[in-house]
């Protein structure tokens, strides 16, 4: 049995005292432990921002690669090596912002793996500027007189694009986002969960009050997660009712079903010292 | 007609595309390698799909030929506007072969270009083929023209449209055979240049992204990405039409930069990997190309150039990204850069850039570009073994299971050679995170000074290894020529052909190619340029990059810089004029 200590490391997490990505790292590590799998199976990929340090302070194989590109290189792992259970985690800022091209067509792909957004609608690494995610009219260092736009909502956007497991929970339920994990993993497609994570340094506006003050869970109202159009309906709720939990899950082929040449064995397991192009030389003769 | 010239012939076809310019080259092409010819072409044809003007022009020898060269002994006309554009290409006594509507008045040509017009369109309906057919009617008049065996064509196209049926390759061989007959029956057996069958070895017709792709297929490449990126898109095609044959995953990404975080995933579990693109395509691949660096991550990047800047002009040739493949993405890293010189060690080279990539842990570039990406040439078959598969080291099972339980694995161990056994996920007791951070032996961030050195020193150290297990290039020619031509990738070809005619008019020329600009073979080219009698640099860019690249390297100035930057590859006389024009000013 996967036990913590087989997880934590010697390294202790430096993020902020009170940061929401404590709750995120314990969901994910109470998740692997319930879900049971041996670390060594495990890839988690990150990109940059207080998220990407994750695979720092979790002993599975990990890959901190470059903001916003988590998903490719998680994506091209799991189809590398499908025996692996595959995580991407992002903030809101790599995730939505640079990220946000990749992000859409990894959806479109559905490939079996779970990505959790560290969603804290602030660039908190880079000290407090706007992200796509942050409020209209939110001040921030790079918005001092607020932000113009309309933030991106990315579990419609997910919905629409794909995803076949759209969910969004809250770091300070841990019990709420370590079920999610597990139901994301078990669920056999991309899976997205969108985290609400305070930032105690620089978003003074949406709170841990904030976010528990309007967050309601989406299986005490009867919401049936197979109907996309009341999934995309709840996705539009905001204000002073927020939903969390499942918003739509639906079974779809994945990415890997689709590929005969992985069909019977991984593809990093195939050998590669006997090919033989003989055949392809004819063929340009 | 004086003109006498056996199996010596450059045969040229233009017109618009979508009229199956390229496809009525290669039934040329294989017919004439069949017949124991060896053949080279190149095409050119502008960025759009339908319409504008494409050609394809085919040069045919006894003998292996490195480039095309100037001189089209006939050129099939589909339009008048390729009778406009290139009758001056044409060599004395060469012909046009062209539609009796597009037939030119002799008065507008030189008097010793024939022209052999054809109708089309009665012949089309004689048969009673489709009018795209006029290409083969014209191939089979071409062939009627330089008296060659038709019925070796008749078996090329019975093999190229084997798929596609019998009525399909009846119209097509009876469209040839009208044309050939066409000109049997009309015109007097006198065109000065002919086509004759020496034997019978069958030989490959392939392009540079063709020997690519069989080179990383042979060398167990799993994994490929790319964005469509014209010269590199038909790797993409290719490495697609082979996946299930030789499970291989292709990707075609959302934009390059997937392409090549993709690749590092996939090089990262442990498989072979490779992306490809275009100077533009590489622009955004260019972090990535530092994160797999970083990570010491074994992937491969082709960059096959164009001209640029910018979009620059998409489907022609320039060697203009020779100093941004070696010195894109921030910071310094180990960088190995290879770039082969002909279309036969495109294959060799992949195949060597797959072992590089493994053994040293680093991103390794093949720097290609649209000539010898895209321009065909016959070839006998690869020895596929010539280049062993090395995998690099991976860490000892026995040590691993002997390790403490619950550490990070020392993925970045420092060692002499700055190579560090790797582990691939799935492995127990291997677990280690890769980071982009700088970090210590086990992957954790850290940014003493002391870990900053150590870490810097040990990537470098495996480019130090690799240097010193590279070979040094070698001087090809007479020891005491008279010039020596320093050149690198596609180059090659047309100062081969440009060598040959200068050693026919009594003039000794050797030449130093380089084939990885990283590591840089910088003290044979030193020594080679302070002992040679005169020093030549043929570079296909507008600055002389490679100068300046030898410059950086070596400290030396290289005076007489052979450019060109019109986005086309340099003919062979061009090279022969500039050579013989450095020797007349001493």
């Amino acid at each position: 049995m996967v036990k913590m200590t087989d997880l934590n490391t010697i390294e202790k997490p430096n993020w902020c005292p009170g940061c929401g990505d404590f709750g995120i790292l314990m969901a994910l590590k109470s998740a692997i432990i319930e879900l049971n799998i041996e670390p060594e199976n495990i890839a988690v990929i990150s990109g940059i921002g207080c998220s990407g340090k994750v695979p720092h302070w979790l002993r599975t194989y990990g890959l901190h690669g470059i903001h916003g590109r988590a998903l490719p290189v998680a994506a091209a792992t799991k189809l590398c090596n499908h025996e692996l259970t595959v995580f991407a985690v992002g903030g809101d800022g790599d995730g939505y912002g640079i990220g946000m091209c990749h992000f859409i067509h990894a959806m479109r792909r559905n490939i079996n793996m779970t990505y959790i957004v560290h969603n804290n609608m602030i660039y908190g690494l880079t000290t407090g500027q706007t992200s796509p995610t942050s409020e209209k009219g939110m001040r921030s260092k790079s918005t001092p007189s607020g932000v113009i736009e309309v933030p991106v909502n990315p579990i419609a956007l997910a919905i629409s694009s794909g995803a076949t497991f759209v969910a969004r929970s809250f770091a300070g339920d841990v019990k709420h986002l370590q079920k999610t994990i597990v139901d994301a993993v078990k669920h056999r497609g991309f899976s997205l969960i969108d985290v609400f994570q305070q930032c105690v340094s620089f978003n003074h506006d949406n709170t841990y009050d904030w976010y528990k003050q309007r967050i309601y869970d989406l299986s005490t109202v009867g919401h049936d997660p197979a109907d996309k159009l009341k999934a995309f309906a709840k996705a539009q709720e905001w204000g002073d009712h927020i939903p969390i939990g499942v918003f739509y899950k639906v079974l779809t082929p994945t990415y890997e079903d689709e590929l005969p040449q992985i069909k019977d064995v991984a593809l990093v397991k195939q050998p590669i010292d006997k090919i033989d192009v003989g055949g392809l030389m004819d063929d340009f003769v | 007609m004086n003109i006498m010239q056996k199996n010596k012939l450059t045969w040229k076809i233009g017109g618009k595309a979508g009229e199956g310019i390229m496809a009525t080259g290669m039934i040329f092409s294989q017919s004439c390698t069949r017949g124991g010819l060896h053949i080279y072409d190149v095409s050119e044809y502008p960025s759009l799909i339908k319409g504008g003007h494409n050609t394809l022009q085919v040069r045919v020898e006894d003998r292996e030929v490195f480039s095309q060269e100037r001189g089209v002994n006939i050129l099939i006309a589909l339009n008048r506007e390729t009778i406009s554009m290139h009758k001056d290409e044409i060599a004395d006594s060469g012909g046009i072969i062209c539609d009796v509507a597009d037939a030119v008045d002799q008065k507008e040509l030189r008097n010793d270009i024939r022209v052999y017009p054809i109708p089309f369109n009665d012949i089309i309906k004689d048969i009673n083929a489709q009018p795209i057919m006029k290409n083969n009617v014209a191939l089979g008049a071409s062939i009627a023209l330089v008296d060659y065996d038709f019925e070796i064509v008749v078996k090329v196209i019975r093999d190229s449209f084997k798929r596609k049926g019998d009525s399909i390759i009846n119209e097509n061989t009876r469209a040839a055979k009208a044309g050939y007959d066409f000109i049997k029956k009309n015109f007097k057996n006198d065109f000065g240049y002919k086509l004759e069958k020496i034997g019978d070895q069958e030989r490959m017709i392939l392009t540079g992204n063709d020997t690519i792709c069989i080179g990383a297929i042979n060398a167990g490449c799993k994994f490929y990405s790319a964005y469509p990126m014209t010269p590199a898109s038909s790797i993409l095609h290719f490495m697609a039409a082979q996946e299930r044959r030789f499970n291989i995953v292709v990707k075609h990404t959302e934009d390059e930069i997937s392409a090549i975080n993709m690749a590092i995933g996939a090089g990262f579990t442990g498989v072979r990997a490779m992306c490809g693109t275009s100077g533009g395509g590489f622009c955004l691949m260019t972090e990535g190309y530092g994160l797999a660096g970083m990570l010491e991550v074994p992937i491969v990047v082709i960059l096959s150039m164009r001209p640029g800047p910018s979009t620059g002009m998409p489907t022609w040739s320039e060697q203009g990204d020779l100093k941004f493949a070696m010195n894109a993405s921030q910071g310094d890293f180990p960088r190995p850069i290879l770039i082969p010189g002909d279309i036969e060690e495109s294959f060799y080279m992949t195949m060597e850039a797959f072992n590089i990539a493994e053994k040293y842990q680093t991103p390794v570039i093949i720097l290609s570009d649209k000539n010898l990406a895209e321009s065909h040439k016959s070839l006998d078959k690869f020895d596929t073994a010539r280049v062993p598969i090395e995998r690099g080291e991976y860490a000892d099972a026995s040590e691993l299971a002997a390790s403490p339980d619950n550490t990070f694995f020392k993925r970045y161990r420092f060692t002499a050679t700055g190579i560090s056994p790797r582990t691939l996920p799935g492995t127990k007791k291997g677990i280690y995170t890769a980071t982009s951070d700088e970090h210590d032996e086990e992957g954790v961030i850290i940014e003493s000074i002391d870990n900053r050195l150590k870490m810097m020193h040990k990537r470098e150290q495996k480019m130090k290894t690799l240097a010193s297990e590279l070979k040094q290039p070698e001087l090809i020619g007479p020891a005491d020529a008279d010039v020596t031509v320093i050149f690198t990738g596609s180059t090659k070809g047309p100062i081969k052909e440009a060598i040959i005619i200068l050693e026919k008019e009594g003039i000794k020329v050797n030449y130093l190619q380089i084939s990885y600009l990283n590591p840089f073979p910088t003290e044979k080219v030193s020594n080679v340029i302070d002992s040679a009698r005169k020093i030549v640099v043929v570079d296909n860019n507008f600055k002389g990059q490679l100068c300046d690249i030898i410059r950086e390297k070596t400290g030396k100035t290289i005076v007489h810089k052979i450019l060109k930057y019109d986005g086309r590859p340099f003919y062979p006389e061009e090279i022969h004029n500039s050579i013989k024009e450095v020797m007349s000013h001493g």
